[in-house]
């Protein structure tokens, strides 16, 4: 109960923010490798398919014990199908999946429900994630039974200490959904989740639903509950603000690939992508005086199902030597900027996909033999701050 | 502030729903002014009031809800709350227009987006066919769509969320109203594309010299586009100020909550302060102040005494005793609604 408290996440070393250690285990809990999660479009007479979506297309990252990765993008990125995924809650197409030496595409469906103790999911909408004919206390201890980890009295002892550990008060246990706020109904949400004595928990959008103040009590208490049981989240968001404010490591997707991945405070501090530019500079900031150099991209994000060639973000993109190079070369992650020599191991490494932002291993030769005209050069604008 | 004669004047304006668990009063005395040409913040949380305010100007209101007597409604100088449902009718559309915030919703998925615009001018101001069509497109350039001419010719459902709203704008601006109410107009959008409809809001409100009133949850929002913003808790506006003052100083306790649990970038804390407990319900405002339970200075006189507006300084108001008792603030102490709680200690 006291404010203040053991700072689990990064433990800044004096003045550099770059040479930061991070506290924990170094062998990664979840691993991803070239995930691809492909929708067909079907249509014509037969509904035999004519295309697909490539929702998810080659997406690799880890998360580390106790860690929080947060994957943030605009709708339709990729950012949820990426999280469901991962739980299995949709088949990838391809890619591998390991969840503590586990490859969790191979599984069969008992091993698989064995495996849901570890992983669980938080969903956006408490509103229409909790069954509105169970009461709370039925909600919460569903899980517990499915798995055989409690029952009769003791789960039921389960069951009130849960409510408590999530801020809700016991008598809340034998109301239904219906009787609950916003904010409420998402610490029950999170309280099935926990039900199990998860590992990993994949977050999607958990307060994007909720008011500004409720939002800040949803965010401390997965803060506090991290801090206690060592969970690992995926946190996927679409608030940047948020996202700084809980992450270890952010990635930011775009049209269902990583654009860019690197501690939170250096992604913040100097985001090396045009799209994530864009994305931060877009968030309002709640003081007038603040300077502001606005990038307002033009047009909209363009159909998955028919991804511009090249750089898929290169039609609206505002980097100063773009050029038709970047219609050309599919950029990969590569490693920027100065900060990869101080100190950042493979899991803070700052990587960004443009072949335009220096050093890229598609050299200026190669790019003006493909049509570019521009040379690539760094290019970091000053971005709204509060 | 407002010059001499301000475009949309209210007072006291109260509306209240019949429901099973009693009379709900949803807007409960609200009073403000919105100049010419001035774009205002309407901000609050889910369930303070301000769309329901925002419904009630347009007198959109329906059973089991109604505008008390006694409610003053003025816009141009002109009372509202006295005109028949038929001239009422031409108020909307032609003088104060809304933006809502899911698109979809506001427009008809079975007509073009052309032909939707095109009946605004025709039925509000019995444009030709040929004129209403050259209308729409005239209005889809304004709204910075590309090849307004084809878009003309798309379904809604043909359009991305960006573009719908940007439809919905241009239907809003096809009679040149004085007002534009917009109630969370960027909500249901993208953060890239809330940046493009905010441009956007505030170019077309510069070169048509209308009104704004900008209703949101997100004082960011307000912040990059209001000059004047007022704060709504539980019924009730509970401080206004420019929009300068609100951020750099804001006097009532539930603003500066507010301020303080938002996540900013840029500003990383430990933990985000949090507002205990939750609003009220509308059928049960507590006597006294309405965010006592919640607030970390509450003391006697706030239960005894609903807190009138007090003037803080030019253009400020702020429903809160702290404006006569300002030694209070000082010694903040635990929320009632956060005793025995987690949040208890989270206070600052």
């Amino acid at each position: 109960m006291s404010a203040a408290e053991p700072n689990v996440r990064l433990q800044p070393e004096s003045g550099s923010r770059g040479g930061m250690t991070l506290v924990g285990d170094d062998k990664p809990l979840l691993s991803v490798r070239d995930l691809a999660v492909h929708f067909p479009v079907r249509g014509g007479f037969f509904g035999r398919a004519k295309g697909a979506v490539r929702a998810v297309d080659g997406v690799n990252f880890d998360v580390y014990p106790g860690e929080t990765l947060a994957l943030v993008g605009e709708s339709g990125c990729g950012k949820t199908t990426t999280g469901r995924a991962v739980l299995r809650l949709v088949e990838a197409t391809s890619g591998s999946i390991t969840f503590d030496g586990v490859d969790v595409r191979t599984l069969g469906s008992e091993a698989l429900r064995k495996l849901r103790r570890q992983m669980q999911i938080v969903f956006q909408d408490p509103f229409s994630s909790l069954n509105p004919r169970m009461t709370i206390a039925s909600t919460v201890r569903e899980g517990l039974v499915i798995h055989h980890l409690a029952e009769g009295a003791a789960a039921d002892e389960r069951v009130l200490r849960l409510l408590d550990e999530v801020g809700l008060r016991r008598e809340y246990a034998s109301r239904y959904p219906h009787e609950l706020s916003g904010g409420q109904r998402q610490r029950v949400g999170i309280a099935r989740a926990l039900a199990v004595e998860p590992r990993f928990l994949v977050c999607d959008e958990p307060v994007s639903a909720l008011d500004v103040s409720v939002q800040a009590q949803v965010i401390n208490l997965l803060q506090d509950l991290q801090r206690d049981r060592g969970l690992a989240y995926l946190f996927i968001a679409h608030d940047l603000s948020v996202v700084e404010h809980i992450a270890d490591r952010v990635a930011v997707m775009y049209l269902g690939k990583i654009v860019e991945t690197a501690a939170a405070e250096v992604l913040y501090r100097e985001p090396l992508m045009p799209y994530t530019q864009a994305l931060l500079s877009a968030v309002p900031v709640p003081d007038p005086a603040a300077k502001k150099q606005r990038i307002v991209l033009q047009g909209d994000v363009p159909s998955p199902a028919n991804p511009p060639s090249g750089c898929v973000f290169h039609p609206r993109c505002h980097h100063p030597a773009r050029d038709a190079a970047c219609a050309r070369f599919v950029p990969l992650l590569e490693q920027k900027g100065e900060l990869s020599a101080s100190g950042q191991s493979e899991r803070t490494t700052h990587l960004v996909a443009c072949i335009k932002q220096p050093p890229t291993a598609i050299s200026w030769e190669e790019q003006r033999a493909a049509g570019g005209t521009k040379a690539p050069v760094l290019y970091v604008p000053v971005l709204p701050t509060s | 502030m407002p010059q001499s004669q301000p475009l949309l004047e209210l007072r006291n304006l109260r509306t209240t729903f019949s429901t099973d668990a009693g009379e709900a009063r949803a807007v409960d005395g609200v009073s403000f002014d919105v100049g010419a040409s001035e774009t205002v913040g309407l901000v609050g949380e889910s369930g303070c009031g301000k769309s329901v305010t925002a419904l009630s100007i347009l007198r959109l209101i329906q059973a089991p809800g109604r505008i008390e007597s006694g409610s003053e409604i003025r816009l141009e100088g002109r009372d509202l709350m006295s005109l028949s449902e038929r001239e009422m009718r031409d108020v909307r559309g032609n003088r104060v227009a809304m933006v809502w915030q899911e698109p979809l919703s506001a427009l008809n998925p079975v007509f073009t987006v052309g032909d939707q615009i095109a009946e605004v001018a025709r039925v509000h101001a019995s444009a030709s066919r040929a004129d209403a069509k050259a209308k729409a497109i005239e209005m889809l350039r304004l709204v910075g769509i590309a090849a307004p001419e084809e878009r003309a010719d798309d379904y809604p459902h043909q359009l991305s969320g960006g573009m719908r709203q940007r439809v919905v704008i241009a239907m809003a601006l096809v009679m040149s109203p004085s007002l534009l109410i917009a109630d969370e107009p960027t909500t249901a959008l993208d953060v890239t594309i809330q940046a493009q409809i905010l441009e956007l809001l505030r170019d077309v409100q510069q070169r048509m010299g209308m009104s704004v009133l900008l209703i949101t949850h997100d004082l960011g929002v307000v912040a990059e586009t209001a000059s004047r913003v007022m704060v709504m808790y539980a019924g009730e506006v509970v401080e206004e100020a420019p929009v300068r003052d609100i951020f750099a100083a804001a006097h009532h306790p539930y603003t500066e909550g507010l301020l303080r649990a938002m996540p900013r970038v840029g500003a990383i804390r430990e933990r985000l302060t949090v507002i205990p407990g939750s609003v009220p319900p509308p059928t049960a405002w507590p006597a006294g102040c309405r965010f006592r339970d919640r607030c970390p200075y509450s003391w006697e006189r706030c239960e005894r005494e609903h807190p009138p507006l007090y003037q803080i300084g030019a253009g400020h108001v702020s429903r809160c005793h702290l404006a006569v008792e300002p030694q209070r603030r000082a010694q903040p102490h635990v929320p009632l609604a956060a005793v025995g709680t987690a949040d208890a200690g989270a206070q600052r």
